[in-house]
This record gives C-alpha cells, sequence and structure tokens, in this order.
C-alpha cells in the first residue's frame, strides 16, 4: 500500500511538473522572472533581425532568436537573455550575438554605477550561425568579455536545459558563467558529436550513440566532473528556485572556474592520453569537488 | 525564398499586436498588428519556392471568417497548410487574451 501511494505521488509530480524544455525561449524567460515583471526589449515587432539570411535564401525571425527581458527575481531588477533553440539550432548570428552582449553591457553600466543587475543567461546553442561566420564569432567574444566584466558585479547564472544544449563558443560563455545549472537532457561541449564524427571518424565517435555521447557531456557527467553547479529534473519552477538560490548563495570571492587555472592544470595532468578514457574512469579522476 | 503579398478587406479596427511561433524546421512565425489603413494587408516570406495558390487557399479561407483590420508578417520556414491555419488561429486568440 504504502509504494502504491508512494508512487502515486510520484506519478503525481511528474504529471504536474512543468517541463522547461517543452518552453520556447520566451516561455523560459517568462517562467524564471517573477510572475507579471516580463518586459521584452528589441522584441519581434522591433525587427532587429540578420541581414545576412535572406541574402543567402533563408527567411529570418524577426527577433533573430534571441530573447532579452527585464524583470524581477525576488523582487530584485534582472535581465535574462534565452536563445530559441528551433530557429536555426539556437546559433549565433551578428544580431543575436550583439543583443545579448548589448545587453550584458548596458547591464555592467548599472552595475558600476551601484545598481545592480542580476544577469541570467539561457543557452540553447550550437554555437556560431556559420552563415554569419566571423560577425557572429565576435559577437560571442564580446559576450565572453562582457560576462568576466559583469561578474566582478555580480554572480552571472547560467542555465542549460536541453535538448540541443551548448556548443562552440557559448560553450565557453557558460563555463565563464559564476554559477551553470543543467538537466540530465542537457549536453555542454566545445565540438557538437555530429563535427567530431565527421572530422575524426566513427571509430573516434558514433554520433548516433545517444548513451555515450551523454556519458562524455551530458548534464549529469558535466555536474559529476565539476564542470555545473546545479543538476535538476526538467522542471521549471525548480529551475526557476534555482537561478534565484544562486543569485543568494553564490559565493563572490570564490574564484570562477576559469580563474582556477592551476587548480586545472593538475587536472589535466592526472589524464594519460595514451590510456583510453570513459565518462566514469573521468568521474573517478575528476570526482566533483576533490581537490587538485 | 519567396515574398508574397496579399490583400483582403475588413470589417472591424483591431489593437492589439500579436506575436506567436518560430521559424523552424516545419513551421512558421506570426507577426500580427493594428493595420494602418483599415485593410487587411498580409507579407509571406517562404522557404519554399512555388507555393503561391496553396498561400491563396490557405488565407481566403482564413480571412473569411476573420474580419480584424491588421497587417501579417508570415515568416514560414516549410510548415504544411495545417500548421499556417493553426498558427494564424492561435494568432487570432491571442487577440481576445
Amino acid at each position: 500500500m504504502n509504494t502504491d501511494a508512494a508512487a502515486r505521488a510520484g506519478y503525481r509530480r511528474f504529471i504536474e511538473r512543468r517541463s522547461f524544455i517543452e518552453m520556447n525561449a520566451r516561455e523560459r524567460v517568462r517562467a524564471v522572472l517573477d510572475p507579471g515583471t516580463f518586459r521584452e526589449l528589441l522584441g519581434p515587432f522591433d525587427r532587429v533581425k540578420s541581414p545576412w539570411l535572406p541574402l543567402q535564401g533563408i527567411v529570418a525571425q524577426a527577433d533573430d532568436g534571441v530573447v532579452l527581458a527585464r524583470g524581477t527575481l525576488d523582487g530584485k531588477p534582472a535581465l535574462i537573455a534565452a536563445i530559441e533553440s528551433a530557429y536555426q539550432g539556437g546559433s549565433m548570428g551578428e544580431v543575436s550575438g550583439a543583443k545579448i552582449a548589448g545587453a550584458l553591457e548596458l547591464a555592467l553600466d548599472d552595475c558600476a554605477q551601484g545598481r545592480l543587475i542580476l544577469p541570467v543567461l539561457l543557452f540553447e546553442t550550437g554555437g556560431v550561425r556559420l552563415q554569419e561566420a566571423n560577425l557572429g564569432l565576435a559577437a560571442i567574444a564580446e559576450i565572453h568579455a562582457a560576462i568576466i566584466a559583469l561578474r566582478r558585479y555580480v554572480p552571472v547564472v547560467g542555465v542549460i536545459a536541453g535538448m540541443v544544449g551548448c556548443f562552440g563558443g557559448m560553450s565557453l560563455a557558460a563555463a565563464l558563467c559564476t554559477h551553470l545549472i543543467v538537466t540530465p537532457q542537457a549536453r555542454l561541449g566545445m565540438n557538437g558529436p555530429e563535427v567530431i564524427e565527421q572530422e575524426a571518424g566513427i571509430d573516434e565517435l558514433d554520433a548516433t550513440d545517444r548513451a555515450l555521447i551523454w556519458s562524455l557531456i551530458g548534464g549529469e557527467q558535466r555536474h559529476a566532473t565539476g564542470f555545473a553547479d546545479d543538476l535538476l529534473d526538467d522542471d521549471a519552477d525548480a529551475i526557476a528556485a534555482a537561478v534565484r538560490k544562486a543569485f543568494s548563495t553564490a559565493p563572490a570571492s570564490a574564484p570562477a572556474r576559469s580563474m582556477q587555472v592551476e587548480r586545472y592544470v593538475e587536472l589535466l595532468r592526472t589524464l594519460d592520453p595514451n590510456q583510453p578514457l570513459d565518462g566514469e574512469s573521468l568521474r573517478r579522476l575528476w570526482k566533483r569537488g576533490s581537490p587538485p | 525564398m519567396e515574398k508574397i503579398r496579399y490583400d483582403y478587406s475588413a470589417q472591424h479596427i483591431v489593437k492589439q499586436r500579436v506575436h506567436v511561433g518560430v521559424v523552424g524546421s516545419g513551421d512558421l512565425e506570426v507577426l500580427l498588428e493594428p493595420s494602418p489603413d483599415g485593410r487587411t494587408h498580409v507579407v509571406v516570406n517562404t522557404s519554399v519556392d512555388g507555393f503561391e495558390a496553396t498561400w491563396k487557399n490557405v488565407l481566403d479561407r482564413f480571412f473569411a471568417r476573420f474580419q480584424g483590420a491588421v497587417s501579417i508578417e508570415i515568416n514560414d520556414f516549410g510548415a504544411t497548410p495545417g500548421t499556417v491555419m493553426l498558427r494564424l488561429a492561435q494568432a487570432a486568440e491571442g487577440l481576445r487574451a
């Protein structure tokens, strides 16, 4: 009987859970901000979109796939940027990248003048938009610089929910965040599996082997090896709560991951390139929180 | 890529604007705004060439019932007529919200 009751409670929790992954970028931003505070910046009706895609025969989306919004988190002013993965794989073009970089730079100006803005990035991106090449890469570099400048004043909180994940130059942006939240469905990596298979061959990596891919770059693995701070179920309310908690608890004094150069050099020294390494062995070597 | 324009007569004024959808595979984005001149104007940007007659059928059918004076921009990434109709209905529903 107790088992039945527990199972029923489990089903109920599952059914009542609001999936964050199934939301589009705009819905995700609304789900994280305090209710009723969403105010979009450069929304679709401003039609700041890619000038490059139509020249290449591709229909452009009116917001270039990035939703920027001001609002509040527990009453404190916040800025959220979310990437729409269904549009061009969440890729960063000149405009979408500049929207994020520009918003972070404005938040930086405010923070520098003592008006704290809590910055949140909802990643869902394959990285640079190949059709816009260097313009997208330049914007990604500006995003990196803005995150590093901003995190001296305020934690920068990132979320990778899935199902696209976060790749390329934007994986570096995620790694630069003060606090990174992932789900088990998330993936975080420099090169996507298809790119690795294409470049190094199917013997190196079979891009159709989902279990293998998630064992290497999936949310659970990234959390277990210390590259992500929170591992959460796909639950919009839990993610919204974790974002708030990150701002109230992120230690301002602890050095960011990207500043811990010696520690990561030591960790890299524990690897032997001649020995095959799988996700499980890396977890044993780089267990979360283990000292170098 | 094709750009197609249509105009329709309209019965009443619309004051809101509504945005629905995404320019994703098999989907489309609809931007609906008040019309500047009391008539309805539709601009379709579509990634699939050669379906002008199908677009006209779908839009004729939608505007036979929907009488608001609106300017609509559609950014289409290969949606089927059924999906187009659903997105238009969703945008119209957004006006009542």
